[in-house]
């Protein structure tokens, strides 16, 4: 899979990452690369193989859905960048 | 007598015993090795004024007769685990000024049995790297040098680069690291030290920064078996507050460590011979076949066919996973915030644009594009599925053979600058160590041999799931055979 300029820009834009001209050009090239690399995975054959997205050797185990932890915000909001009232703060977004 | 610095944690903690020094002298020991190798740069932060006060508190509960198996053997921490108060980075510039409220369950745990913290050790960027260069806190030096070359300096592997190079060069009796895809295992092997990565489940993964989260274990790294024993049984066991912790027991991990590994079948897989490793890696190798047969062990020959498809299956899961995971950071809760003045999203892409390094862009981007509508199946199921069978490999493996032995790294140390043309390259250092923490079994590096140049090779045991015991006492068999006594060159003297 070889990506384009546009590609690029638009999983920059999805991934939230305002990136320059000169940082998406070698992006291109190099994720282009990693991309082709991992391609060789399709000629694996995988018919009536189970996905693995997590490795459990044990019996995940239930809990009581009850509240055991919490009441921090004052100690939450202590590394905020911006904070008021017991709220983060972002830029405005509604007028 | 042994320098303070130059003693292992078991016999640390037997001079404690006995009265010969206390906690607090060999605490200051360490701070004075920091201080004077400090250009290594093994430390994001040191934190003597924290680590005099645990020790003087260890010296007290020594007298009062409260007594943990870690008790006042400094140790140092990988900069990946949240530390109460404490400044904690991942090494990203994201993270500036992040003082987390609470205490990473591992840390905890070993604070908890006695341990005191020198510092927070420097890593790749949120444990993305495997030479360590990727830290916005700068590269760490390796402690050893190439035989006749000190001007050429070594990178000491990633990505737990730091605690790897400071447990090396003698700043600390032993570190924590993270392992996702070889992090611990990968500089262990470069630095000449033992590192473990324990079976996915073994210690809590609470508090431990994210990266790739089916596949992140904290472990130990130290400079013998024992010790490695000794500080694993320390931070293992059942956390409610990590969903994929195991409930199961915590054994007596040292005292595996009997060498008997008579009739013990070990694996030898053929795929980790590839066309054009270096002599010196299969030679080595073949040595410790020769010295686990020589104990009574049966080597025999096993096939692990989908090892070809592990770093690939990797590089499409782990990024996949940090893509997700590094989603929090964004400028509103913690860390770096960027262009307060404009839109939410210029404020979020700008903070981490600015906020990341180059390799965890490039991963996140990765991430992002096969996770994204359309590329889903092609990519990250299909590296799921392939990930079912390379674990697969290993269950059939372990239906005949108890352990199995590969090299750690195709290489030895290599060179600031060097492979750092294409991001595949590096990404190859990690052949012989990715295949295991995609089936998420406990993997150990043991020291066990120079290369020509002097630089310190490791060698892999892969147990069964939750066998450390075993991996651990062929381990012990392998250090003793191998006799590794050498010190890097640029440990601190006595």
């Amino acid at each position: 899979m070889s990506l384009n300029k546009s590609t690029v820009r638009a999983i920059a834009f999805l991934a939230r990452l305002d990136l320059s001209e000169e940082a998406i050009e070698p992006l291109i090239e190099e994720l282009s690369a990693i991309l082709q690399w991992t391609e060789k995975l399709q000629s694996v054959d995988t018919t009536n193989v189970e996905p693995m997205p997590c490795i459990n050797f044990v019996q995940s185990y239930w809990r009581e859905d009850a509240i055991n932890d919490g009441g921090y915000a004052e100690t939450v909001l202590t590394n905020a960048p911006e904070s008021a009232k017991g709220f983060f703060l972002v830029p405005k977004v509604v007028n | 007598m042994t320098a303070l610095v130059d003693l292992s944690l078991a016999d640390a903690r037997t001079g404690l015993n006995r009265g010969d020094f206390t906690s607090v002298e060999l605490t200051e020991a360490h701070l004075r090795a920091i201080e004077r190798r400090r250009f290594l740069n093994a430390f994001i932060t040191e934190t003597p004024e924290i680590a005099i006060a645990q020790a003087k508190a260890s010296d007290r509960r020594r007298r009062a007769g409260q007594v943990g198996t870690m008790e006042g053997l400094p140790i140092a921490i990988k900069d990946i685990f949240c530390t109460e108060g404490l400044l904690t980075t991942a090494a990203s510039h994201i993270l500036d000024g992040f003082r987390p409220p609470y205490e990473a369950t591992v840390s905890a745990r070993l604070r908890a049995a006695g341990a005191v913290t020198l510092g927070k050790t420097n890593m790749d960027e949120f444990a993305m790297g495997s030479s360590n260069m990727t830290s916005y806190y700068g590269n760490v030096l390796n402690p050893w040098q190439r035989h006749g070359a000190p001007e050429i300096k070594l990178v000491p592997g990633g990505s737990s680069g730091g605690s790897a190079a400071a447990v090396a060069a003698r700043l600390c009796l032993a570190a924590v690291g993270t392992d996702t895809g070889g992090s611990i295992r990968q500089p262990s092997s470069f630095c000449g030290i033992v590192g473990l990565k324990p079976t996915y489940g073994r210690c809590s993964r609470w508090g431990l920064i994210a990266f790739a989260s089916s596949l992140d274990q904290a472990g130990p790294m130290t400079r013998t078996i024992r010790d490695s024993a000794l500080m694993l049984g320390a931070m293992s066991g059942y956390d409610s507050k990590d969903s994929t912790s195991a409930q199961v027991p915590v054994p007596d991990f040292e005292g595996a460590l009997t060498g008997e590994i008579h009739g013990l079948k070990v694996g030898v897989p053929c795929e980790y011979r590839p066309d054009g490793l270096a002599p010196e890696v299969i030679a080595l190798w073949d040595k410790g076949i020769s010295w686990l047969k020589a104990a009574g062990a049966e080597p025999m020959e096993i096939s692990l066919p989908h090892t070809q498809y592990a770093l690939a299956t990797y590089y499409i899961i782990a990024p996949a996973e940090a893509s997700s995971n590094l989603a929090r950071y964004d400028g509103v809760r913690y860390g770096l915030r960027k262009a307060g003045n404009s839109s939410l999203n210029e404020m979020y892409m700008q903070t981490r644009a600015a906020g990341f390094g180059q390799e965890v862009q490039r991963r996140v981007l990765i991430g992002t594009y096969v996770l994204s509508a359309g590329y889903y199946d092609a990519y990250y199921l299909k590296a799921q599925k392939v990930r079912t069978l390379i674990i697969r490999d290993f269950q059939q493996a372990f239906k005949t053979v108890d352990v199995i032995l590969t090299p750690t790294t195709p290489t030895p140390a290599f060179a600031m600058g060097e492979q750092m043309d294409d991001p595949i390259t590096m990404y190859l250092n990690d052949i012989f160590t990715v295949p295991i923490s995609l089936a998420g079994l406990p993997g150990l590096s043991v020291p066990a041999g120079l290369s020509p140049e002097g630089l310190p090779l490791g060698l892999q045991i892969i147990g069964r799931p939750f066998e450390e015991q075993t991996v651990l006492k062929v381990g012990g068999v392998l250090e003793t055979a191998a006799c590794f006594t050498q010190r890097p060159s640029l440990a601190v003297a006595n």
